[in-house]
């Protein structure tokens, strides 16, 4: 009896053996673990055993049989891992295939770079505030002390539509809009960006350009000086430019600020050292800014014994042009798609 | 303004080199645009030609055997006036002439040429300085010239000039002597005097002639007469610096004019005496008045234009050009000068129609009534030297100027507070001395007399802007304002729109406001006043754009012009307009697409309406405007769209914008836009995002088609379902249309809809008949049939 179920372990461990695949393997199992089964046929036959034979027997069925479903549960994991590597074999794809291109839009490096000097103010609690491209003479010059027949309205040849109204040279315009609308006379810091037109065109000028503009008042006694405001553009220059960018503020004159001071900064491209850029002086003249005139601010409302401001402002294309080293004006007002959707990612910080 | 380094010598002592001068004062304001020699060329001597021999192998070359005084040079010229025995200038090989042009040894047509004999333009003058002969040829100098020795230094060349680019405020610095004593503040070097020494004789002008001013718009008017002037060329430091300060010699007298203007700042006009008659007369011109200025123009008048008359006719456009009739010539004796000044307004208005010129430039700017007496004492005694003039005696003389010098109160605690600084008083008393500007001190406050000059200076500002000037304002060290914190605001919403639309695969644009008149009214039927310019820089640019969509259309060509056919562009930008008698400005959303909208290699579209429309949609719905906009068929043709492709997007009931293809006899290409005014939708205010509980009970989808007649719009069936479906029908989608030749004019569409409850898992039994109820109701109201 015991050769016999021996045998029985023997088969069976080389028919599992043989099995290639889990059906087969499930008809196996019936037929040598099922009722039907020699194992079973042996179990049933336990009976007609004598006595003392029935246990030791017993055991041994029991022996084998686990042994054999170990063997069939071995050969079903076997079995398993082979149909999904073969699955998995099959689903193989070629990885260097070109990704799904989901189409990108792009944002214009204008408004990049305005979104950037926007959230740099932002950050230092100034306020973004916004006013017409179609202004009336008296905010675009007279409220900023640049009365009728003003040799400097010279330097701002503008587009008149009627002799009042004129497309803003300047985003200065908002300066007087901001100090007038501020009835409570509280602290003013905003900044403002935009479109602002000239009319000139040649290569280095484009009749339509972007430009920003910085405004703060506060009461005279508080910190409102130049010595601020150089420390603020410092701030401004370093984000936009570069860290390693110097200041050099030159005096200068805008009717609407007194003193006025143009700002220069380090040649972007040739690092101070001199080049064609900066007409080897080492210095590319960046901004212009000032202490706000008292007249400016007598006219907006604002007493110029109590009060005191600075202002400054700066044309955006040429940031834009330095920032992403473009190199024509023209490319900015062109939209030529292949220019465009040059400027679709993130940039660097 | 171009400053002779060698005439402002004559004022102060300027130690510094040029670039140095040049650098300094720009950190006092004063920028340059170029700072260099009047000649800037190198290893030039005088030589003298030897020999001069037609080239062999040439019918206009020379070749000339020069002796530089170091030996003897071979030089082939090609100069007509190339002679024996004249004395030329030589740049020897090596040497280098303006705009980098370098002399070498070299071999011309088989003749060694070890040097060049030069014209004066080859050396660096303009030629619109030199006489005919010197345009033409080589420079003969005179037979004294030495040999060996520099012909610059030896023809008084050797100048160096600062061209500056003066701020509009600063007329005094047109004038050597303002630019003596900003550069005497900046080296603290006191300024010299000015020579105004000169005879006089005769009967006194007052007696034989008179000056009459009959307008306010001329305050100040000097005549005086020199006597038997001699006409001849100027001496060569008079020309050389007229030459340096950009102006062109002619002769002595209209020479010292303008040499006069130039050091001091004050325009002069010299009359020919004899054919003026005994009064000069200012006012303003009658209209239609005619005079022919200088230039041989003939020019009409306006009563806006200041004129010189001699009491019955104009003779001179005031302060911009002189007139024909009484101008210096060759033959002139005797010379009246006028020194004047006029309204600044007043000539910039006439010189901008006439023309810009120096004197103009000069009384625009503003000019010190002190300095007009100056000049033209300045004027009689240069005349009396250089022109041999007897001068009468007697200035007529009139003058309503107030020449009160301005007097300014300031605290050295102004100027700190301004300037945030720490500034001591002796340092700002040592500004104010080294500015030449006289004061006096009372305790702690300063009064400072400004010089009658310093046009620019009449509040303490522009006194704190002089201190922040010499003191240094690199010496000012920059702070951050200390404040009391706060949330900075922007409004963030274009920002979120335009992000959204990159998303969505369209590359933003930034194109001209100004657009051509023909295409302002496009793509509207607003009715509203175009925005012309007054003066437009080109027709093509003329009037302000009231729709974006001409600007992104213009885009669209130029980049279909250049082989681009996928083009989905949008922006954010102003639309102006004029209506009922106000001005004003919009802010729009514009795109346009065109081409193939794709997902990858595989999985392109072209786009049509309902991408263009896609793209809208996700746009108001991203700004939270779902479930309350509608597309509807235009009241009115937009003749500038597909009549079969155009809808108004309408908000709550009003119009915001347009979408649809263009029309197709304007692109054969199909190109898609809208226009949303954003000023408009962002009106409408949108509800707070809030979180809605979600069912935690299955939904059902059932799935109809039905075909029905092609004219019934998706709308209308909506709303059909939407009214049958009750509330328990969560969601209705149109997600298959098909139309074909069998079934006509009707098409199949095929609906998805989900029903759902909040409070119990639905049944079919539940379900069923409201589908039932849907496709009963569109069978009923729309003659639908459903597909089986």
């Amino acid at each position: 009896m015991k050769e016999k179920l021996e045998k029985i372990k023997e088969n069976a461990k080389e028919s599992i053996s043989k099995i290639q695949n889990l059906q087969e393997l499930q008809d196996l199992k019936v037929k040598l673990l099922g009722k039907k089964s020699e194992l079973s046929t042996i179990l049933k036959g336990l009976g007609s055993l004598a006595a003392e034979e029935r246990p030791k027997i017993g055991s041994f069925v029991n022996d084998v049989r686990n042994e054999i479903e170990s063997n069939i549960n071995e050969a079903e994991k076997r079995l398993k891992e082979k149909a999904l590597s073969q699955k998995l074999e099959k689903e193989k794809i070629d990885i260097t295939m070109p990704g799904t291109k989901i189409k990108r839009g792009s944002k214009h490096p204008i408004n990049r770079v305005i979104e950037e000097i926007q959230d740099l103010f932002v950050s230092m609690g100034y306020d973004v505030v916004d006013g017409p491209e179609l202004e009336t003479d008296e905010f675009c010059f007279e409220r900023l002390n640049l009365p009728d027949g003003h040799p400097a309205r010279d330097m701002q040849d503008s587009f008149y539509i009627t002799s009042e109204y004129l497309l803003r040279t300047q985003t200065s315009a908002v300066q007087a809009r901001t100090m007038l609308g501020n009835t409570e006379k509280s602290p003013i810091r905003m900044i403002c960006t935009g479109k602002t037109y000239r009319r000139e065109d040649d290569a280095t000028h484009s009749h339509q350009f972007n430009q920003v503009e910085g405004l703060v008042v506060d009461r005279k006694e508080l910190n409102v000086s130049l010595a601020d405001l150089k420390g603020t553009l410092e701030v401004f220059v370093k984000k936009m430019v570069g860290e390693k960018s110097e200041l050099r503020f030159r005096p200068s004159y805008f009717p609407f600020t007194e003193p006025s001071y143009e700002v220069d900064v380090t040649c972007f491209k040739c690092g101070g050292k001199g080049c064609p850029l900066c007409k080897k002086t080492g210095w590319i003249e960046l901004l212009g800014a000032g202490m706000v005139h008292p007249n400016v601010l007598k006219m907006n409302g604002y007493d110029p014994e109590k009060y005191a401001g600075f202002a400054f402002g700066t044309g955006i294309d040429r940031l834009a042009m330095f920032k992403y080293g473009i190199t024509d004006m023209r490319y900015l007002y062109t939209n030529d798609v292949r220019f465009l959707s040059q400027f679709d990612r993130k940039d660097e910080e | 303004m171009k400053l002779s380094k060698n005439f402002v010598r004559d004022y102060v002592d300027v130690q510094a080199d040029l670039k140095t001068l040049a650098e300094d004062m720009t950190r006092v304001g004063n920028e340059y645009d170029s700072a260099e020699k009047l000649v800037p060329s190198t290893k030039l001597v005088i030589g003298k030609v030897l020999e001069c021999k037609a080239h062999p192998d040439s019918d206009h070359l020379h070749v000339c055997k020069v002796d530089v005084g170091t030996e003897v040079l071979n030089i082939v010229c090609g100069a007509p006036n190339v002679r024996e025995n004249i004395k030329v200038i030589v740049a020897l090989a090596g040497a280098e002439l303006p705009n980098g042009f370098l002399i070498k040894k070299s071999n011309i047509r088989g003749e060694e040429s070890n040097g060049m004999i030069c014209a004066l333009y080859e050396i660096g003058i303009d030629k619109k300085f030199l006489s005919e002969e010197d345009k033409n040829g080589i420079h003969i100098l005179p037979d004294d010239a030495p040999v060996g020795k520099d012909p610059v230094e030896y023809l008084k060349l050797d100048d160096e000039v600062i061209d500056f680019e003066l701020t509009a405020n600063r007329g005094d610095l047109l004038s050597i002597l303002g630019m003596a004593y900003e550069i005497g503040a900046i080296y603290d070097k006191k300024v010299k005097e000015v020579d105004l020494s000169h005879g006089e004789s005769g009967d006194d002008l007052n007696n034989s002639f008179e000056v009459r001013v009959n307008t306010d718009n001329c305050k100040l008017f000097l005549a005086r007469k020199a006597l038997n002037v001699t006409i001849k060329e100027s001496p060569d430091f008079i020309k050389n610096r007229l030459i340096a300060s950009d102006i062109r010699p002619i002769n002595n007298v209209v020479d010292i004019s303008n040499y006069v203007m130039l050091e001091l700042g004050q325009p002069l006009h010299f009359y020919d005496a004899d054919r003026l008659g005994n009064c000069i007369e200012t006012r303003m011109a009658k209209n239609g008045e005619k005079l022919t200025t200088l230039d041989g123009i003939q020019r009409d008048l306006e009563e806006t234009d200041i004129v010189i008359s001699d009491g019955t006719r104009a003779i001179g456009l005031a302060g911009v050009m002189g007139g024909l009739d009484t101008e210096i010539e060759e033959t002139t004796k005797n010379v009246l000068i006028e020194a004047a000044i006029f309204d600044s307004v007043r000539v910039r208005k006439t010189s901008k129609k006439i023309v810009r010129s120096e004197a103009s430039n000069r009384f625009e700017k503003g000019l010190d009534p002190n300095r007009t007496y100056m000049a033209i004492e300045r004027a009689v005694k240069l005349l009396e030297k250089y022109a041999d003039a007897t001068i009468q005696t007697g200035t007529v003389v009139y003058d309503k100027t107030d020449k009160t010098e301005k007097k300014i109160d300031i605290l050295v605690k102004d100027i700190n507070d301004l300037l945030g600084t720490n500034i001591s008083k002796a340092d700002v008393l040592d500004v104010f001395r080294r500015l030449d500007f006289k004061y006096t001190e009372n305790g702690d406050l300063i009064t400072v007399t400004v010089p009658t000059r310093r046009l620019d200076i009449s509040i303490k500002e522009d006194l704190i802007e002089e201190v922040g000037r010499i003191y240094g304002v690199d010496n000012i060290k920059g702070k951050l304002p200390v404040v009391p914190m706060k949330i900075g605001s922007v409004d963030k919403t274009q920002r979120e729109i335009r992000d959204k639309m990159i998303s969505l695969g369209l590359n933003e644009t930034l194109s001209y406001v100004l657009i051509n008149d023909k295409d302002v009214h496009k793509y509207t039927n607003d009715s509203f006043e175009e925005l012309k310019l007054l003066d437009p820089m080109t027709e093509e640019r003329n009037v302000l754009r009231y729709s974006l969509i001409p600007s992104l259309y213009k885009i669209y060509e130029y980049n279909k012009a250049h082989y681009i056919k996928d083009v989905s562009i949008f922006e954010i930008g102003k639309g102006f307009f004029k209506k009922e008698e106000k001005y004003g400005e919009n802010t729009k959303l514009c795109a346009l697409m065109t081409g193939e909208y794709y997902l990858g290699i595989n999985n392109k579209k072209e786009i049509d309406f309902y991408i263009i429309k896609g793209v809208l949609e996700e746009i108001l719905n991203y700004l939270g405007y779902e479930g309350r906009y509608s597309f509807c068929i235009p009241k009115e043709t937009l003749k500038e769209f597909h009549p079969g492709q155009v809808a108004e997007v309408n908000v709550n009931g009003e119009i915001v914008g347009v979408v649809g293809r263009i029309h197709p006899e304007i692109s054969k290409e199909p190109v898609y836009v809208f226009e949303i005014n954003l000023d408009n939708l962002l009106a409408k205010k949108v509800s707070k995002m809030k979180f809605k509980e979600i069912s935690i009970y299955p939904s059902i989808r059932k799935d109809i088609a039905i075909i029905l007649d092609k004219n019934i719009s998706a709308d209308e069936i909506s709303k059909v379902i939407k009214k049958a479906g009750g509330n328990l029908l969560v969601n209705y989608e149109m997600f298959d249309v098909y139309e074909n030749v069998i079934l006509g004019d009707r098409r199949s569409v095929a609906y998805s809809l989900t029903f759902g409850s909040n409070t119990k898992t639905l049944t079919d039994d539940e379900v069923n008949p409201i589908v039932e109820k849907i496709i009963e109701s569109l069978e009923k109201n729309l003659k639908a049939e459903l597909r089986k």
